[in-house]
């Protein structure tokens, strides 16, 4: 058992040290660090502007622009086509804005129409590619669901420059951002031109999806955007906290999943990237302290349990009050009329001290009397 | 505490002090007409609305009541007409204007406390990019304390009431520290003891010499609470000091039903 720990211990000791020597292995995980904290910190704009579908919508519209930059340049080059993509993508959102705005579709609706139409003419354009006698045109069908590995330092630096370009205008705007974030209408009676902070925003996701198409692909990358921040949000309550988690979480889930998938026989490396995230999201849900479900859970049962307990207590407490001893011992019996009562929350008040139990019979202490009577107070200043 | 601010309400009266409409016009809306999609919501609206006067807008559901103060906020665009704040356009005058939207307009669960929410009263004055500061928070914890919501400033706004949200919201608005007040049902779905916090605190901004503007949905306070209203019902019925034109004709004509109110003594 040890021995199998210890060899585990060395494995990942030795993995980190794979992880700064070797050029590929310390690309992809930049790259995917990189990614899953900007993807994280834009994603939680997206969550709270419940607009999370419109994520998967940007990157099934890009699909079209990386089929296109590929006809007209005929080359593979990735900045070529996910500048294609780039386009396509922002062509489809502002297609969903328009559609929003000028008909009487909802923007599920919108968001459908454009990620199916753009998507479906997408693949139908990579179809046609791939039919072409051009010995070029294999594996432009990476960009569905991601390839890490073709990753290069250069890609990493472009990642990196982009992060540190939206951090530098989120920082710049926060303000406004934040305000747009929670209440539009208002923003727009102080005088803020909302269209330019919406815009901002909303390229800002663009980009990052754009940027990621290459190792998450289409398909999946609306998850790196949501997964992080719906984490995120579980644990504050603050705007900025949620932010930088949200890009704590990415960033983690991209090294995470990159150090599984290099480690086991080289899965791939995007699917597995977003099952972490989601790692993180299930483990947020159920763990948070003020919004998990386990806490929330327990405090419900603390508080009936609490419930109960004073219930009988005050039950107990009126017999008392009726007798000038108020230790005056009296028989369980009573209690038996009563709902509230049952044999464990008797031993439970003995427990505390609140009650003296002698054969049949019980009595209230000194101390459960006092605790009776602020409740039974309590009780009715709340009624007043 | 509660039965000394009930008083305060009746002491207060208005009655004695209702404004003539003879003085400078806050508000000036001119042939305004909103429609979405091809319904008209709002039809040919005009309305002079006087400096210093607490009035209410009131009228049925979808009567375009929620709509005319959007539209003279600039929130909405008309498809005619045109709107003045004293004189000249929004745009020049938004500093003078301050709006209180409907509570139930915004996300509640937000991460942010109600300290900032407040804050963000001030952001229209800071303008781009410039952050709030140490004034702005001193401006903003006096919003709180006068709403009586000082000790929930580091509360987060899902964990406020009802009633306390709207206080927040109110707060917020006081921050931008205007002349002129639109509120979009201040008092929906607020307990009793808000009600009357906040009607005062209206009360007092009308004694400041500022105009407030209701959308309110109970007639029954109108007398009480209002010394100016509008009827409306995608057109404007009527306008003027609550004495003179907020009798049953009026309300039958705005209600489409024959409305009886019993007014109180």
């Amino acid at each position: 058992m040890i021995f199998l720990l210890s060899q585990k211990v060395l494995d990942i000791t030795k993995y980190i040290e794979l992880v700064f020597t070797d050029y590929t292995l310390r690309t992809i995980t930049l790259g995917t660090a990189i990614l899953g904290a900007i993807t994280g910190m834009l994603g939680s704009f997206a969550v709270l502007r419940k607009q999370s579908l419109l994520g998967d919508a940007i990157s099934h519209a890009a699909l079209p622009g990386i089929a296109i930059a590929f006809l007209i340049t005929g080359a593979k080059d990735t900045n070529t086509l996910l500048v294609g993509a780039l386009v396509s993508g922002l062509i489809g959102t502002f297609w969903i804005k328009s559609i929003v705005t000028k008909t009487h579709l909802k923007s599920d609706t919108a968001l459908g129409l454009i990620l199916s139409v753009f998507f479906g003419f997408g693949m139908l354009l990579l179809t046609f590619i791939q039919k072409q006698p051009n010995a070029n045109q294999a594996g432009l069908d990476k960009y569905l669901f991601g390839q890490a590995a073709t990753l290069v330092e250069s890609d990493v630096w472009m990642m990196a420059i982009v992060t540190g370009l939206c951090l530098i205008v989120m920082l710049t705007f926060w303000k406004e951002f934040k305000i747009l974030l929670f209440d539009a209408d208002y923003t727009k009676t102080l005088g803020f031109n909302t269209r330019t902070i919406d815009v901002l925003i909303t390229v800002f996701i663009v980009i990052a999806i754009v940027l990621g198409l290459q190792t998450v692909g289409v398909v999946l990358m609306s998850a790196m955007l949501l997964a992080p921040a719906a984490a995120a949000r579980q644990w504050t309550n603050s705007l900025a906290t949620m932010v930088f988690l949200a890009a704590i979480f990415g960033a983690f889930s991209g090294v995470f999943g990159t150090a599984i998938s290099a480690s086991q026989n080289n899965l791939s490396t995007g699917p597995v990237i977003v099952l972490v995230a989601s790692v993180f999201v299930g483990f947020s849900f159920i763990f948070s302290p003020s919004r998990g479900l386990l806490f929330k859970q327990i405090r419900v049962i603390k508080n009936r349990r609490d419930l109960e307990l004073h219930k009988t207590l005050a039950f107990m407490y009126h017999i008392a009050e009726t007798h000038e001893n108020i230790s005056h011992p009296h028989t369980i019996k009573i209690l038996n009329n009563f709902q509230g009562y049952t044999k464990n929350t008797l031993s439970k008040l003995v427990d505390k001290g609140y009650v003296e139990l002698n054969g049949k019979m019980w009595s209230l202490t000194q101390d459960g009397f006092k605790t009776a009577s602020n409740l039974y107070n309590q009780q009715n200043e709340i009624n007043e | 505490m509660k039965k000394e601010s009930k008083e305060n309400i009746k002491h207060s009266s208005l009655s004695d002090e209702t404004p003539t409409g003879a003085g400078t016009i806050a508000v000036k809306v001119d042939d305004l007409t909103v429609a979405y999609n091809y319904k008209p919501v709002l039809w040919d609206i005009d309305l002079e609305i006087p400096e210093g006067v607490l009035m209410a807008i009131v009228g049925p559901n979808g009567a375009g009541k929620s709509t005319l103060i959007k539209s003279i906020l600039g929130i909405l665009k008309p498809i005619a007409g045109s709107v003045t704040i004293y004189g000249k356009s929004y745009e020049k005058q938004r500093k003078l204007v301050a709006y209180v939207p409907q509570k139930g307009s915004v996300d509640w669960d937000f991460p942010t406390t109600a300290l900032d929410v407040v804050m963000m009263g001030t952001y229209g004055s800071l303008g781009w990019i410039k952050r709030p500061g140490q004034k702005e928070k001193k401006a903003a914890l006096e919003a709180l304390e006068k709403v009586g919501m000082l000790a929930f400033q580091g509360r987060q706004i899902s964990q406020l009431s009802g009633g306390q949200q709207q206080r927040i919201f109110l707060a917020r608005a006081l921050v931008q520290n205007a002349s002129i007040y639109f509120m979009d049902e201040p008092f929906q779905g607020v307990d009793a003891t808000t009600e009357i916090a906040i009607i005062n605190i209206l009360k007092e901004l009308r004694k400041a010499g500022k105009t407030v503007i209701v959308v309110h949905h109970d007639l029954q306070t109108v007398p009480e609470y209002f010394d100016w209203v509008t009827f409306l019902n995608v057109k404007k019925i009527a306008t003027g000091p609550v004495k003179d034109i907020f009798n049953d004709d009026n309300l039958t004509k705005t209600y489409g039903i024959n409305y009886k109110v019993s007014i109180q003594e």
